[in-house]
């Protein structure tokens, strides 16, 4: 019982990441009608942004300890971020809690970012094959990671959990069970919980206001609305804004769990396009649906009494899921008639 | 058409050639080899290749071990304060280059990549020149270029590279390793595992996919069954993987008290803070505390994994706070044009380059199968692991090997790990045969 719970745990925990991205994805891919390629090399930018978050606040002052001596022989350096030598205490705590502080650089930067792209580059490929629209995001997933590269390099750059955040939490003594029987990292939950409150935020951003309704309509019937005297091109453009802060914030709170490197958006494309084809095409409750049963299923398959009956079933499962529901459901579970086909 | 008469004048007059061949002096017919071999630099530059993962996994470790690399070309030439050309007994280098002429090198990037760091290997025998190539941080990178290397008749003098196969069933003539293997590791780990943990244990295996993983965890789980622990589970995670999550929940309720990382580089410093963070050190079970070993770590992978370091137990080629001459001479060289200790992937990249030198020297030629015997059964001293045999039958280095902890208690940011034993060079030789393998021949192919 212990072990299916943390396997279910680990599920959601995964399947929150999958079910953030693939949000994103299928909101554009609804509204604008574009498959967007580039959509994993947004989620990149987003950890880059907490990357970039911490370089800033950790500029450090070097001083010279004249009492201490290096392995080497010569006075040790002491480093001291400049933040802490202004704020004292809060700037520590603020080095501390850069991932999480990250976010308020994250938002506006990803939104700039992502409306920059639709008007720069998207807007000039509506109306163009599905193909076309491939061809040019994925060109542009380059050319971001490539710019990312420059900067930062190729390696991973490691982004630390804040101290009170780490370790696990005793979930088995939450439940009534012996001390430890069930712990889970508490990052990891912090990370659960936030995927929830973003995916529950867009959900309700499109369900109970009235830019949201406007946006449903469009996505229904464009024409229509756009008849009405409704600028929905606008509106669009914002869409895809808030598809890639999705996409960043999603990127800005993975980077305790995987340190992030110029490359990871590709890692992540892959898997997020398998979500959204299982999930259905232009379905926003079957992405969510689909990344949350995916991460579940992965988890699951990593089990040992499961590898030992099929060896390597972790490494396929995804792809096997999605043939089979390919072959049950061609349109994925929750798609809609008419996306994407002729 | 004259024929040959076997005659008395004849006789006397190939007596008197033979003389006077036997009694030329040697200056005529060194260098006898010129054109006989690949990239032989008699008439062109001296070029060492260096091919180290810049990118990737194992990206740290092979950054550093480039920074060993280059320092050992600056003291070979003269310059700098000459570190270990100070320490190292026997030495024929003279601090001015190799047999007087100055070194130069090229550079690779591997990208933690067999196929990556094949490519970059012929790269430089072919299009750079390079007489010997050095360098890796993964042993599929080792064994790929080393085979190569012997195609190609050029050395390769092997960085980081801890799989019994190296100096084992995949063995060449032309490859030398000074790295210790995973069967000297489980060796050297397994008393003091029997003293920290006890003898009654039971041990999960997660094991990088690949064949230094594969031989790790084989030494390691010979090496603790031996001791009387049992074998839960041997679980292997693809190399490279950055969240180990998955594989970690299973262990919560395995059975385990023993968790063992065979993960090296980004492997270790991803999947080592996220077994801490799982809580699994804070964890009794059967009735014990929850351990976490990792049997290969270095210098490196302490400071990336930081608190989560704390306490493990491992095993290390080298350390930089040893006491003896030739690792202060390397410290203090390295730490003066860097500003960090070495690691030991720095060190094995320094003594390697310098190893290479001094049998060019030693054997007064560059031609292969000269240096190579100059290095096979070389008995050398003052790098850093005391006496040290480079063995001539699989051209592995026997040295002492070091048991590491991380520092509970570190007194700055570079004292981060504590050597806690040693086990000396008697203990983990072995019997090459137990590993197979053919060294194959001297004579060079040309490139």
């Amino acid at each position: 019982m212990n072990a299916f719970l943390a396997q279910l745990l680990n599920g959601l925990d995964k399947g929150g990441a999958y079910a953030l991205i693939a949000l994103g994805l299928t909101l554009v891919f609804g509204t604008l009608g574009v498959v967007n390629f580039a959509h994993g090399a947004l989620f990149m930018l987003g950890c880059f942004c907490a990357v970039t978050f911490r370089y800033l606040i950790t500029i450090e002052t070097v001083t010279i300890d004249p009492e201490k001596l290096s392995p080497w022989g010569t006075p040790l350096e002491v480093r001291t971020p400049l933040v802490q030598n202004w704020f004292g205490d809060f700037g520590a705590v603020l080095v501390d809690y850069s991932v999480p502080i990250s976010l308020l650089l994250a938002v506006p930067a990803m939104l700039a970012i992502g409306i920059a792209i639709e008007r720069g580059l998207i807007k000039h490929f509506y109306k163009r094959s599905h193909a076309e629209q491939i061809l040019v995001t994925f060109g542009l997933a380059i050319v971001l990671q490539e710019i990312v590269k420059s900067f930062f390099g190729a390696n991973p750059v490691p982004q630390p959990i804040p101290t009170d955040l780490r370790g696990a939490a005793d979930i088995g003594a939450w439940l009534g069970m012996e001390v430890h029987a069930l712990t889970y990292p508490w990052w990891r939950l912090v990370y659960l919980a936030f995927s929830l409150l973003v995916i529950g935020g867009v959900f309700a951003f499109l369900q109970f206001t009235t830019f949201g309704m406007v946006v449903r309509a469009g996505m229904a019937d464009r024409e229509t609305v756009g008849l009405m005297g409704i600028d929905i091109d606008r509106r669009f453009t914002i869409v895809f804004g808030l598809a890639a802060v999705v996409a960043g914030v999603a990127g800005v709170m993975y980077t305790p769990l995987l340190p992030p490197n110029y490359h990871l958006g590709m890692d992540f494309l892959v898997l997020s396009f398998v979500v959204v084809v299982v999930g259905g095409m232009g379905s926003l409750p079957g992405a969510v649906v689909a990344g949350f049963l995916l991460g579940i299923l992965q988890s699951f398959a990593s089990m040992t009494e499961v590898k030992s009956l099929i060896p390597g079933i972790d490494q396929v499962i995804i792809y096997l899921v999605a043939v089979v529901i390919l072959l049950v459901r061609p349109r994925g579970l929750m798609g809609r008639r008419g996306v994407m086909e002729s | 058409m004259t024929r040959f008469r076997l005659n008395r004048r004849n006789v006397l007059k190939g007596a008197g050639a033979g003389l006077v061949a036997l009694s030329t002096p040697t200056i005529f017919t060194r260098g006898a080899w010129a054109q006989e071999f690949c990239n032989d630099p008699s008439k062109g530059k001296i070029i060492f290749g260096f091919n180290v993962p810049q990118t990737g996994s194992y990206a740290e470790e092979g950054l550093d071990e480039l920074k060993g690399y280059e320092l050992a070309v600056k003291h070979i030439n003269g310059e700098g304060d000459g570190g270990m050309l100070k320490t190292l007994k026997p030495l024929a280098l003279k601090g001015n280059g190799v047999l007087g002429r100055k070194v130069e090198y090229v550079t690779g990037d591997t990208q933690t990549n067999t196929d990556a760091a094949r490519d970059g290997a012929r790269r430089m025998i072919e299009r750079d020149g390079a007489i010997m190539v050095t360098g890796s941080v993964t042993s599929g990178e080792a064994i790929a270029q080393q085979a190569l290397c012997q195609e190609m008749g050029v050395i390769y003098m092997a960085g980081l590279t801890h799989s019994n196969d190296t100096t084992g069933k995949d063995k060449r003539r032309y490859g030398f390793r000074h790295f210790f293997n995973a069967y000297q590791s489980g060796v050297a780990i397994a008393p003091v595992l029997a003293k920290e943990y006890g003898t009654d244990r039971r041990a999960y295996h997660l094991t990088a996919d690949y064949t230094w993983g594969w031989t790790q965890e084989e030494s390691i789980k010979n090496a603790t069954e031996a001791l009387g622990w049992e074998t839960v589970a041997t679980v292997r995670t693809p190399l490279g993987l950055g969240d180990y999550s998955q594989y970690l929940t299973p262990v919560l309720n395995s059975g385990a008290d023993v968790l063992i990382l065979n993960h090296y580089g980004h492997d270790m410093v991803n999947s080592l803070p996220q077994a801490v963070q799982f809580g699994l050190r804070d964890r009794q079970a059967n009735g014990k505390n929850f351990e976490i070993v990792v049997p290969m770590f270095s210098e490196l992978m302490a400071v990336g994994a930081g608190e989560a370091v704390k306490g493990i137990i491992g095993t290390s080629n080298w350390q930089w706070s040893l006491e003896d001459e030739g690792t202060k001479a390397f410290t203090k060289s390295y730490g003066e044009a860097y500003g960090v200790p070495p690691s030991q992937a720095a060190h094995t990249g320094y003594v390697q380059t310098l190893l290479y030198a001094d049998a060019v020297e030693r054997a007064g030629t560059f031609y292969p199968p000269e240096v190579i015997k100059a290095l096979e059964g070389f008995e050398f001293d003052g790098a850093g692991n005391g006496p040290t045999l480079y063995r001539d039958t699989d051209h592995q280095c026997f040295k002492e090997v070091l048991v590491v902890r991380g520092n509970e208690n570190p007194t700055n940011r570079f004292d981060v790990l504590n050597v806690i034993g040693a086990t000396s060079r008697e203990e983990v030789t072995y019997d090459p045969s137990i590993f197979g393998g053919e060294l194959g021949p001297y004579e060079p192919n040309k490139c």
